[in-house]
């Protein structure tokens, strides 16, 4: 067992959790940050975002019609204080990066660029060509480089949350490398893990999109807010699940079911227009416009293929040299993934799981109800997104919250006290060692292949937990992954050797994975209304009086998550009726 | 066996081996454009060896152009000049790499930046030809 | 039309093993399957202990750098169907300590990455009350330099890497000139004592199989050709008008 102390620890690295670490390394250089991650920081998921960041900038805006967006965005669920410092606060992080190096694209006379995007009544959308995530993470990666007080611990697998005396102590993980499990201590830990796509069988995540910071916080005793909140983004290759971004409708795109009709305008998102018009037809939100792809689906008026339906995505009316200039990945993607060129045929496209607005609970700076556990970026659930997210809101809010998330655990360790009994903390690590030699390494005679579980797990979460949800098959797919967690105990595990051992860390990705998708589908089961990106055909509406409140999912030590309700705080925008394309 | 100890895997140095060149034909390109070097000198010699006899007067000259029409040196100057020739065109194809170069708005591709240098050698080439040949 | 591929991947486990052995799998062959996912076919199927990284499955992360049939290739861009009767070698980078099966050690290229300070450096104190001004032909100079993955498929194709250890390399060298170009950053000086030593740009004999191999068109041969320029005229300007350090 090695140890190792320092003042911060951060589990991730990508967007949030580089942001945290710089804003740490610069308060106070100081402090000593960890930089804990299952991959080289370049690698995250942040890598993949293509459309924007939004943040205020044109004369004609104002903060508080970017509020309005993302509130009525969010189906009311959103925070409203914590919408309005992410709105006030996201302008200043942009610029922020820009200053870091950021090659955000410019407008002829050398100024920032803002394009427009689903759900957003002005244009606030700031760009980096089509390639705005992997621009974001290499600036800030490349930046966290010239802090000598970050220390990362590349590819290191966290795989328990050490809590003593109801507060946080530190980790304990798997260096990859060796096999060595480690213990590194810390007062305050920012959790910036990202989403957990993975649960899903269609989904724009990458295969590291586990959910795991989200399950190690709620097995910790931190309980996890809105997980049936599963946002489907409308435009996804149908066998990859590579995401075509929200911008190249945004810069004209039309979505056209078998007989090459525009049939968002059956389903009240406005009447078509030869030109992009804000919030309304393809510029909907995005659960919106899933749902009425979906629909299109269930009419038979959807086209058939290999890997079941999809519709149309046209952009050669946008022609050659747009398509080149400002969506030169998506021409890329298709030409490699589909061999379709979009400059001469239409896309095909299907709605796939993207972004789950739910996460580890915290408040407005970012704090979880575990002293000292702090989380950030898609992980975390402040929430500013609610029930449904606008698109390029995410980018931003990896900068506002990890800032954010790093100056509280500062805060936090410059007044916490407390002595905590070092060998407590120690016998909790080996414990942990022990366990993971018991159930993985060492285990032999198991009779479960771990893709199979997986597959099984992610099958029964489409089939109950897709776009459109109702009782029988949540309680179906509840009680699946019940089985499946039990079937999971007679895992068979192949490689027994210490050294990169990937088939332990897709075992324990998979138990990570089978926690957190218990989460959501309870969560969903217990909503009885129809809110943003959850839809329930036996409860249709929006119920405001029994649930404009969060859900939060408890850990309960047998049987299945307890489900209780936190109610929305509402500022200046008491809940009204979604209106697009009106 | 291998001397594992608990924790501490070796990783495998592979090294690599001095004929690296013969595996890809990119490779084997590279290291003929880098013989021809050799070459070039040894042409260099052989005018060297010209100027020399030149100076020395013509019976010194008639037997080095006697010795340049052996059948082992003519074979060697066609091989020689095969890679001269390989040398300059994939130097001028080159050079463009090295200069910073936007022509409207947009990098220029390589082959027509270096289209000039081949028209200045063409040019050079019919001139030196025109002399040779006594046209001048 | 055979419906399946014989797949020759390399095998290296440290616990048991003191040199690399080749294995052979078959698996399915399906005309949109990418080589990645005949690897994955393999390690969910047939043999749970084959070791790789791969994340994005989209060609933006750069993990899943390897060597098919020896030439450094993405292998979530790359169609099975291309090597189509097989078989098909799968081999870890080249020029890389091989850690485990497909998986390269990087603290190597990580190290290098860093000491070429792949930051904005500002000498003076101005900061603009909004973005610095940049127009898009500014940015035109070193944008392509500026989408560099980080994969290392042109340290593994680069023989000068793979005979010289210590190289900086092409995306390091790359990066540091996207820097340099910038309009917004001052620490072409910093970079170059770095850059301009004989590990760094002058160790490149132009072979140019990095930009040959380069998945995102960065073009890092031209990079370094580039900064060899701008080293020599620093150089002259050094001692022909000498400027104080600060």
């Amino acid at each position: 067992m090695e140890t190792s102390a320092h003042d911060i620890l951060i589990i991730g690295g990508g967007g949030a959790g580089l942001r945290a670490a710089i804003e740490i390394a610069q308060q106070n250089p100081k402090l000593s940050v960890a930089m804990v991650s299952k991959v080289y920081p370049m690698r995250s998921h942040t890598v993949s975002a293509e459309g924007g960041a939004a943040g205020v900038a044109a004369k004609d805006d104002s903060i508080d019609e970017h509020c309005y967006d993302t509130i009525s965005g969010s189906d009311w669920l959103g925070d409203q204080d914590a919408i309005e410092y992410f709105c006030n606060e996201v302008p200043k992080e942009l610029l922020n990066l820009e200053h870091w190096g950021c090659p955000w694209s410019r407008e002829p006379d050398g100024r920032v660029a803002v394009r427009p995007f689903g759900g957003m009544k002005k244009m606030r959308t700031w760009f980096a060509a089509d390639k705005t995530g992997f621009h974001m993470l290499h600036t800030l990666f490349q930046t966290s480089l010239q802090f000598g007080s970050i220390t990362r611990y590349d590819e290191v697998f966290a795989t328990r949350l050490l809590v003593e005396d109801g507060a946080i102590q530190g980790l304990v993980g798997i260096e990859l490398r060796t096999g060595k499990i480690r213990a590194i201590q810390s007062k305050a830990v920012i959790i910036c893990t990202g989403g957990c796509g993975r649960v899903f069988p269609f989904t724009t995540n990458a295969n590291i999109c586990t959910g795991d910071g989200m399950a190690l916080a709620y097995q910790a005793g931190a309980p996890l807010k809105d997980m049936e909140m599963a946002q489907y983004h409308p435009t996804g290759l149908p066998f990859t699940g590579i995401l075509i971004t929200e911008a190249a409708r945004a810069e004209g795109g039309w979505l056209l079911n078998k007989d090459g009709y525009r049939f968002l305008q059956d389903y009240d998102l406005g009447k078509p227009t030869p030109t992009p018009v804000l919030r309304s037809m393809e510029l909907g939100p995005r659960d919106r416009v899933s749902q009425a792809i979906f629909g299109e689906f269930e009419k038979g008026r959807a086209f058939k293929g290999p890997y079941g339906d999809y519709v149309h995505l046209d952009l050669r009316h946008l022609g050659e040299h747009k398509i080149e200039s400002r969506l030169p990945m998506v021409r890329e993607l298709c030409l490699k993934y589909e061999n379709l060129d979009p400059v001469k045929e239409p896309i095909r496209i299907r709605p796939v799981q993207h972004y789950m607005m739910g996460g580890v609970h915290t408040d407005i700076d970012g704090q979880t109800t575990l002293a000292g556990l702090y989380a950030a970026g898609e992980a975390a659930c402040v929430s500013i997104n609610g029930a449904n997210r606008l698109g390029s809101n995410s980018l931003g809010e990896l900068l506002v919250y990890g800032a954010r998330a790093a100056r509280s655990a500062i805060e936090y360790i410059g007044r916490a006290n407390g002595h905590v009994s070092q060998s407590a903390v120690l016998a909790q690590a080996f414990d942990e060692e022990r366990r993971l030699e018991r159930e993985f390494l060492n285990k032999t005679g198991g009779t479960e292949r771990i893709a199979k579980i997986r597959d099984e797990m992610s099958h029964t979460m489409e089939t109950g937990c897709g776009i459109y949800r109702e009782r029988d098959t949540l309680i179906e797919s509840a009680n699946k992954i019940r089985e499946l967690k039990e079937r999971f105990q007679r895992i068979a595990i192949d490689d027994h050797t210490r050294t990169f051992n990937t088939q332990l860390t897709s075992a324990l990705e998979l138990g990570f994975m089978l926690d957190v998708a218990e989460t959501i589908v309870h969560s969903a089961l217990n909503r009885e209304e129809s809110r943003g990106a959850h839809q329930r055909r036996d409860f249709p509406k929006r119920d405001d009086d029994k649930y404009l409140a969060h859900s939060m999912a408890w850990r309960s030590p047998e049987g299945p998550p307890r489900i209780d309700y936190r109610p929305v705080v509402i500022t200046r925008w008491p809940p009204g009726e979604r209106v697009y394309g009106r | 066996m291998p001397q594992y100890t608990t924790y501490q895997p070796k990783p495998y140095r592979p090294r690599m081996s001095a004929y690296w060149y013969l595996d890809q034909w990119n490779y084997l390109r590279y290291a003929m454009r880098e013989s021809s070097s050799f070459f070039v000198a040894y042409f260099a010699a052989i005018t060297l060896l010209q100027i020399a006899a030149l100076d020395r007067g013509p019976t010194a000259y008639a037997h080095f152009q006697q010795l340049m029409r052996c059948p082992v040196v003519l074979v060697l100057n066609a091989l020689a000049l095969a890679f001269i020739l390989l040398h300059a065109v994939t130097w001028f194809l080159l050079v463009p790499r090295v200069a910073l170069r936007q022509m409207l708005g947009r990098p220029t591709p390589n082959v027509i930046a270096s289209v000039p240098n081949f028209m200045v050698w063409f040019g050079a080439t019919v001139i030196v030809a025109l002399f040779i040949l006594r046209v001048i | 039309m055979a419906d399946t591929i014989i797949l020759e991947v390399q095998r290296f486990h440290p616990e048991s093993d003191t040199e690399p052995s080749y294995q052979s799998f078959e698996v399915p062959l399906r005309d949109d399957w990418m080589v990645l996912d005949a690897l994955n076919h393999i390690k969910d199927q047939l043999d749970g202990s084959l070791a790789f990284r791969w994340s994005c499955r989209m060609g933006i992360c750069g993990s899943c750098g390897m060597m098919i049939n020896g030439v450094p290739k993405l292998t979530c861009e790359t169609l099975l169907m291309e090597y189509a009767p097989g078989p098909v070698r799968v081999g870890p980078l080249n020029h890389f300590p091989v850690i485990k099966d497909l998986v390269v050690e990087m603290d190597d290229f990580m190290a290098k990455l860093q000491k070429v300070r792949p930051w904005i450096v500002r000498k003076d104190d101005f900061k603009p009350e909004r973005e610095y001004i940049q127009s898009p032909a500014q940015m035109e100079t070193y944008h392509q330099f500026s989408l560099c993955i980080n994969c290392t498929l042109c340290y593994a194709a680069c023989p000068v890497s793979g005979l010289d250890s210590n190289f900086i390399g092409p995306a390091a060298i790359a990066l540091a000139h996207r820097y340099n170009l910038d309009s917004r950053d001052q620490g072409i000086e910093d970079r170059l004592d770095i850059v301009s030593q004989h590990e760094g740009i002058w160790d490149c004999t132009v072979v140019g199989e990095c930009s040959t191999v380069c998945p995102k068109g960065v073009d890092p041969s031209l990079a370094i050709q580039q900064y060899k320029l701008t080293a020599t005229k620093e150089w002259f300007k050094s001692f022909l008008l000498p400027r104080g350090k600060n």
